[in-house]
């Protein structure tokens, strides 16, 4: 009946740990966190980038109004409105149109004998002075053609044969998409049969050389296209565009231009509205160059028509500001989280707590790992917060302002934000990578701003001329801003399509794999030197 | 001799100095010689001479300020061209562009000269043997600008000999108007290259006085780079004139940089002199801030 008593060795309260990767994400988190100054870091960033946006935003005001004072305004009575497109985009869609309706199926054939222009080389075109101090010659976009067109509302859906300035014959549709025919200039000799015929919703456009034997240029649908359609021939010109290089980087400038297509073989087939042919100014064109007083827009004499016209039917660029203005204290925000993301690693150096993380888990390229997992979500997730109240404050504040904001679909508007985010962590695994093998904070805080803000700078707001701005946004980590633009630049539109006007060289992804790849470089010198050397 | 006095003298004052600074000047008589303060800022600079020498990083950041400058210059010199007459291109803004590189590592230069001592515990040390922190300050900026003005010497005559080279080659002849090509003869010429010399001064001053007052190196860096890239950008994006005139007017770098301009000064915001005017007074009210915080608060 003795009792003894059993001494229990000593067991720690504590679990065991196994080394596993979730433990190591959760120590490398509890660091991250309980560092006052990195959380703070995190907030300045999101409030940074707020708060330079707002800052650009509410600076930015529109004025407009006449000579008298009590006719000008600023702010929201200065929108202008542009019409938008049938994919929701904005278009310009001002021209001449000499047309009639067509009700039903039905076909419209016209022969182009030439096409001439004349741009003003002032830039302005007066009232009073004619086209005498013009130039001759065609813009590459001039087109005169035939064209069956939805309403003579600005934006409705359209499908169009032409010719053009110097892309030779194109179908365009619906003012985004363009389709080649064939190449060549036309002329008296070597002139152009251009035909459209509706079936349904499905237009086909042909053209020919001899008007016998046909080739199709593409088939298209216009989803909802009425019964009663105008159908008839037009012309028109887009603005010339001189890229100028100068000081402060390049400018364009421009003016505007006429071209005149002249026309035979006039046919339509189907329920038309009869012979008569009805000429009028689709928009409004801006130069007022179609004035009647010293243009005659439209003539015809027996079968042989000639239609002038200015303007053009495509999308347009500067009828606003782009969603991604609204992202320009992320520039601001990603100098924060450089400076956090960095210190995540040098500072365990400098206080050689890196001994202690690397003696609790000796397989140093997990902890590599853990670190970049963490950081990359933490910053990705001050990214999404920063973006999505920035984006559309500052762009509600510029919108009251007077500016109209480019119309995006959601899915862009969701890219952009994501996109900003993910650039973010990518600046961050990037600055923690840099910073491993540096084990240097300031020398790596500065690596990082300058690999990224450096370059844009010097593309966006420097002497250097256009090619040479492309490739620092094509090879440098700056090509991640690309992921921001929603800016489409489109061929059959002729501008300046440089990075200083918002157009990245590279497609917005693209562009993100960029800085992603110097950032994975980074990582995989960054484990070899971990795995190398003492700590 | 006198320096065996200093090293005496700052073991002694140490104990109490670290928690009350101020009491440094009221020190045991006898002990050592009453100085001068120019006396005192002589001490300093060779002290401060002494750790910045001995530091590895010194030399390769000061060979970092001049190459990487020259590099990026060369490269613009390469890219841009002038292929007739009345191209508008300004010589001289071209080939000192990597001025705005280059000060990315004149910032280092200064933030590690004061960081790296508060990282190491250092300054302590230091405050122990040169109580007056003011002379220490005066020491360290004396010393950063010098040092700054030699790298940035040779970094600028670099880029202006090569682009005397290379841009005739572009285009820069004197049938599409640019006779004296980056001639230091040309009063303008020269005022763009010592301006751009003591741009980079003023920079590493303005980082100095940022990195006193903030005394983490990741941070100061941060801080300083911000304030130097980011008036660049916004002022790209801003489209109000007014604000953007500011900018070109108050901010660091574009109000700084404008020293480099030779040609069409009529239509700057801010003229030459101004604009690095500006910058000074950035670098000058930075230096008082921080000089103020290192008075004020324990090291």
């Amino acid at each position: 009946m003795t009792s003894t008593t059993t001494a229990t060795p000593y067991r720690t309260g504590m679990q065991s740990v196994r080394d596993g990767f979730t433990q190591l994400l959760h120590s490398e988190w509890t660091k991250f966190r309980t560092v006052r100054g990195w959380i703070i870091g995190m907030v300045v960033a999101v409030l940074l980038t707020i708060g330079f946006a707002v800052l650009t935003a509410s600076g930015g005001t529109i004025g407009c109004g006449g000579p008298n004072p009590s006719d000008q305004h600023t702010g929201a009575a200065c929108r202008i409105t542009p019409p938008l497109g049938p994919d929701g985009e904005v278009v310009s869609d001002s021209f001449y149109f000499v047309h009639q309706s067509l009700s039903g199926n039905g076909s419209l054939i016209a022969r182009v004998t030439s096409l001439t222009g004349l741009h003003a080389p002032a830039g302005i075109m007066q009232a009073g002075t004619g086209t005498s101090g013009m130039t001759p010659g065609t813009q590459p976009w001039s087109k005169a053609g035939i064209i069956i067109k939805q309403s003579d509302t600005a934006g409705s859906a359209y499908a169009a044969m032409m010719v053009t300035g110097s892309n030779g014959v194109r179908m365009q549709y619906n003012y985004t998409h363009d389709v080649a025919g064939a190449p060549g200039a036309v002329s008296a000799s070597s002139p152009r049969w251009l035909r459209l015929v509706r079936s349904g919703d499905t237009i086909t456009g042909d053209y020919s050389t001899d008007g016998t034997r046909w080739t199709a240029v593409d088939t298209v649908k216009l989803p909802g296209l009425p019964q009663t359609v105008q159908v008839g021939l037009f012309a028109a010109s887009p603005d010339y565009v001189v890229v100028n290089q100068s000081f402060g980087g390049s400018s364009a400038a421009g003016g505007p231009t006429l071209a005149t297509g002249t026309f035979d073989n006039v046919a339509v087939q189907g329920a038309s509205s009869g012979d008569g042919w009805t000429g009028d100014y689709m928009g409004t064109p801006r130069a007022r160059a179609g004035e009647p007083e010293f243009v005659t827009p439209f003539k015809q004499s027996g079968g042989e028509f000639t239609v002038t016209g200015t303007g053009d039917i495509a999308p347009i660029r500067d009828a606003g500001q782009p969603i991604e203005q609204g992202l320009v204290g992320v520039f601001a925000g990603l100098i924060a989280i450089a400076v956090v993301a960095a210190m995540f690693i040098t500072v365990e150096y400098r206080r050689g707590l890196i001994r202690l993380t690397l003696a609790a888990s000796p397989r140093r390229g997990r902890v590599l790992a853990a670190k970049a997992l963490v950081i990359g979500v933490v910053t990705f997730v001050a990214g999404l917060i920063a973006a999505a109240v920035s984006l559309p404050l500052a762009n509600h504040i510029s919108y009251n302002h007077g500016e109209y904001i480019l119309p995006v679909s959601a899915l862009t508007e969701l890219r952009v934000i994501a996109g900003t985010a993910a650039l973010f962590a990518a600046v961050a695994v990037f600055a923690l990578a840099v910073g491993t093998l540096l084990r240097r904070s300031a020398a790596t805080v500065t690596i990082v701003i300058v690999a990224i803000v450096l370059p844009y700078i010097l593309a966006v707001a420097s002497v250097l001329p256009a090619g040479a701005s492309e490739w620092l946004t094509r090879l440098t980590p700056a090509a991640a801003f690309a992921v921001q633009q929603t800016l489409v630049a489109y061929p059959q539109v002729t501008a300046s399509y440089t990075p200083a006007e918002g157009y990245f060289p590279l497609s917005p992804w693209a562009g993100f794999a960029v800085l992603c790849g110097y950032a994975l470089l980074a990582l995989g010198l960054a484990h070899l030197r971990l795995s190398r050397r003492d700590a | 001799m006198s320096r065996v006095v200093d090293h005496a003298s700052g073991t002694d004052q140490a104990p109490q100095l670290t928690s009350a600074p101020q009491q440094g000047a009221a020190r045991e008589p006898g002990s050592i010689r009453p100085r001068t303060s120019w006396a005192n800022l002589r001490e300093a600079l060779h002290a401060e001479w002494t750790k910045l020498r001995t530091l590895p990083g010194t030399f390769w950041l000061l060979s970092a300020v001049a190459v990487l400058t020259i590099a990026i210059s060369v490269a613009s010199e390469a890219a841009v061209t002038c292929p007739a007459a009345d191209c508008g291109q300004d010589p001289a803004k071209v080939s000192l562009i990597g001025v705005e590189f280059g000060q990315s590592v004149a910032a280092i230069l200064a933030v590690l000269a004061v960081c790296g001592e508060y990282s190491t515990g250092m300054v302590r040390v230091t405050f122990a043997a040169m109580p007056r922190r003011s002379t220490v300050l005066a020491a360290k900026s004396l010393l950063i600008a010098g040092l700054t003005l030699l790298a940035g010497t040779i970094a600028v005559l670099g880029s202006l000999l090569i682009g005397r080279l290379v841009m005739p080659g572009k285009g820069f002849t004197a049938a599409h108007g640019y006779p004296s090509l980056l001639s230091l003869t040309d009063g303008s010429v020269l005022r763009a290259a010592g301006g751009s010399v003591l741009y980079l001064a003023l920079i590493a001053l303005l980082s100095l006085g940022i990195a006193t007052l903030i005394r983490e190196s990741a941070t100061s860096i941060g801080v300083v780079l911000a304030l130097l890239y980011l008036s660049p950008v916004i002022g790209a994006v801003v489209t109000n004139p007014h604000w953007h005139n500011r900018i070109e007017r108050y901010a660091p770098m574009n109000a700084g940089l404008s020293i480099q301009a030779t040609r069409d000064l009529a239509g700057m915001p801010i003229g030459p002199w101004e604009g690095l005017g500006v910058l000074a007074a950035w670098a000058a009210g930075s230096l008082l801030v921080g000089g103020l915080a290192l008075r004020l608060r324990d090291a």
